[in-house]
């Protein structure tokens, strides 16, 4: 089964979102806008180690990604996915000590900015090789079941560079002869680091996909909130309610270097034009100010509260202490005894 | 009575499924009637129904989806048909399973089994001993039993093990190894052990390497030269006391195993008798390994490559001349 979801504007989308739900998610979007421009702007300022990766652009599909899960779900987030991990439960702080170097953080920092994780909320760290998380997904969702729970489902998400690794392909396909309720968003930015698409697939659409590994595929523009929360939600529940694996195929644009290090300037001036390549965080503000589900008072009061939980995150993790080479426990293994000493 | 090694595999494994319901065993072809390739798993799927798991071949999928499942609170015992396919896997098994609880603090407890080693006929693909690879890497245990009562100890040892753990069961000492009964023993995963104690060489070996030492000491023991034999059973850890302790004796040493020559485990021996040791020797280190080429089809093409008694007992020769 193929769909593509209508826009925003289109009265079918439009009504089967109710405007609540756009609106709890355009607030986690503009908080997303918000915190990534400060982490960029930190990092512009020699404030992070290591590299910033963020959304920009992707902000819509992340929050529907992250907006219909529960406790006992599984998340396991990737590159552009703060929307989804703050949306389901991972705070700001987390993200703030990891980047700013607190030892403090879930990775006391041992892994660094979207390598994260955020176990106690279901949320998966990711290992940079693309594919290798939805297994991983796969193996916690197979072991619910063997314990007998109910109800849960798994989603991970992908970029289109990345749905051409082996590890993706082997992934999505021992979901579906696993029968695991399992739901794969891949967004399509257009470019794999630099490389557009047609030099990383030569199929007409990745959604085409889905019936070759026995999924339900959908297609959506990444840019309609709406759209997003329909299908992700969607596939969210459909992939609850016990049906086959979901692949959702949003089409978009990175507003924003591959990481911060990264002008983009290999992305063609044309390409800027077209509908999908718009800023979702812009559209949805425009939508929601011109149906008079938001005025712009209460736009105002959300931006100062949420940069006022952006600086306290911020200051709270600048004023923590990094973790210290000489007190670091340097032990790999949870198994003391079987620890193997190399002697000098 | 008896039990052959591939037989204990099997009898361990029965005896996982029957007293931890949290084990399970992922592989291809495990399933069904057909039991695993060497039929390591023969019987149990109906024995144990739905935790005998037949998979696609999928190497990097089925070690991607055992660590969700050990995250998950589960052991899952993966089988790899053949060591070398593991290879497919080696980025689930590296950079997932061995960096998890080091980045997360949360335990993976995986065994992944690599039926390992030369037979005859089998040629570079079916043949390989992964060891040395799993080994450099952190966050492993990587065990290779030489007996039948290793081989069933120390598999039940491994998935009671909280981290990933390198299951290296050689294949020739399936059907060639056979004990009167099951053991009631054991010695723990990284505790190496004299299997035949001497006092004028150590040959330090592990897996199927342990029963060509044995053949070679024996051997010199008709002339009056006493070799000790050491199996570390486990390469990591490595119990590196054991070894110097026997060097420490013999005042000499050979390693032999069965994989490539550049690095290994027989190099690290070397490095660690040569680094904390270097006072007990009485003549230089030596080690033997396989030659550096793939492995050979052919079964005079294959009987050379891999050391054997002779080439062992020429390499210990040289040793004790020093
Ligand atoms: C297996 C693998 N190869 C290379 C990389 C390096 N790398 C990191 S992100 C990236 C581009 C990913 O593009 P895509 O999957 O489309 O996601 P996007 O960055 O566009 O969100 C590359 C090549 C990697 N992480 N994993």
């Amino acid at each position: 089964m193929l769909q593509t979801a209508k826009r925003a504007g289109d009265s079918a989308s439009h009504k089967a979102v109710p405007h609540e739900r756009y609106l709890e998610a355009f607030r986690w979007m503009l908080q997303t806008r918000i915190f990534e421009d400060k982490l960029a702007s930190l990092y512009r300022g020699g404030m992070i180690t290591g590299g910033v990766y963020i959304g920009r652009g992707q902000e819509a599909v992340s929050t529907a990604c992250g907006l219909f899960l529960q406790k006992g779900d599984v998340l396991a987030p990737l590159i552009r996915d703060q929307a989804a991990r703050a949306t389901f439960g991972e705070p700001l702080l987390n993200v703030t000590r990891t980047y700013l170097g607190s030892r403090q953080g879930s990775m006391r920092g041992r892994d660094g900015n979207i390598h994260r994780g955020y176990p106690e909320a279901g949320q998966l760290a990711m290992i940079s090789h693309l594919g290798a998380m939805i297994p991983v997904v796969v193996g916690k969702l197979l072991a619910k079941r063997m314990k007998g729970e109910e109800g849960f489902v798994g989603l991970t998400t992908i970029g289109e560079g990345g749905m051409q690794t082996g590890a993706t392909h082997e992934g999505m396909n021992i979901a579906a002869v696993e029968k695991v309720p399992f739901v794969l968003v891949a967004s399509n930015n257009h470019f794999a680091y630099s490389t557009p698409n047609d030099r990383e697939f030569a199929c007409a659409h990745l959604v085409d996909r889905a019936r070759g590994y026995g999924y339900e595929g959908h297609q959506i523009d990444g840019t309609d909130l709406a759209a997003c929360l329909e299908v992700i939600g969607g596939a969210v529940e459909r992939a609850r309610a016990g049906g086959p694996p979901q692949l959702v195929v949003a089409q978009l644009l990175r507003l924003a270097g591959h990481g911060e290090h990264d002008d983009a300037s290999y992305v063609p001036p044309e390409m800027k034009k077209e509908r999908w390549a718009q800023d979702c965080v812009a559209l949805t503000e425009q939508l929601a100010l011109k149906n008079n589900w938001l005025d712009a008072e209460a736009l105002k009061q959300w931006r100062t509260e949420i940069s006022a939980e952006v600086d306290k995150a911020v200051e709270t993790a600048q004023r923590e202490a990094a973790p210290v080479g000489s007190e670091e426990d340097w032990c790999a293994m949870s198994t003391r005894e079987l620890v193997d000493v190399v002697g000098e | 009575m008896s039990i052959t090694y591939l037989e204990a595999i099997r009898e361990a494994q029965a005896h996982l499924l029957r007293e931890d319901e949290r084990v399970f065993i992922y592989g291809q072809d495990v399933s069904g009637k057909f039991g695993g390739a060497f039929k390591a798993t023969k019987g149990l799927a109906a024995e144990f129904p739905g935790r005998v798991l037949n998979t696609p071949i999928s190497e990097d999928a089925m070690v991607g989806t055992a660590i969700g499942a050990a995250m998950e609170g589960m052991r899952p015992i993966v089988e790899m048909q053949f060591a070398d396919f593991s290879s497919v896997a080696l980025n689930q098994i590296l950079n997932n399973a061995g960096t998890q609880y080091w980045r997360t603090n949360i335990p993976c407890p995986i065994t992944v089994r690599l039926p390992s080693g030369g037979t005859k006929g089998s040629g570079p693909f079916h043949s390989q001993s992964m060891e040395a690879i799993y080994s450099h890497y952190p966050g492993l245990v990587v065990v290779a039993p030489a007996t039948v009562e290793d081989a069933y100890t120390m598999l039940i040892d491994a998935v009671a093990i909280d981290d990933p753990v390198i299951y290296c069961e050689h294949k020739y000492l399936y059907y060639h190894l056979k004990a009167d009964a099951l053991p009631k023993d054991r010695l723990p995963i990284g505790k190496a052990r004299i299997v035949r104690p001497g006092r004028d060489l150590s040959i330090v070996t592990y897996s199927a390497m342990v029963h060509e030492a044995l053949a070679v000491a024996k051997q010199f023991s008709a002339d009056g030269i006493e070799i000790e034999v050491v199996d570390l059973r486990s390469v990591k850890p490595l119990d590196t006391d054991t070894v110097l302790a026997s060097v420490a004796r013999t005042g000499r040493l050979l390693c032999v195993g069965e994989s490539f020559p550049w690095g290994g485990a027989t190099a690290e021996i070397v490095a660690r008798v040569a680094t904390e040791g270097f006072h007990l020797l009485d003549a230089a280190p030596a080690r033997i390994n396989a030659k550096d080429t793939p492995i050979p089809y052919h079964p005079n093409l294959w009987s050379e490559h891999r050391p054997n008694a002779k080439s062992i007992a020429a390499k210990a020769r040289q040793v004790l001349a020093e």
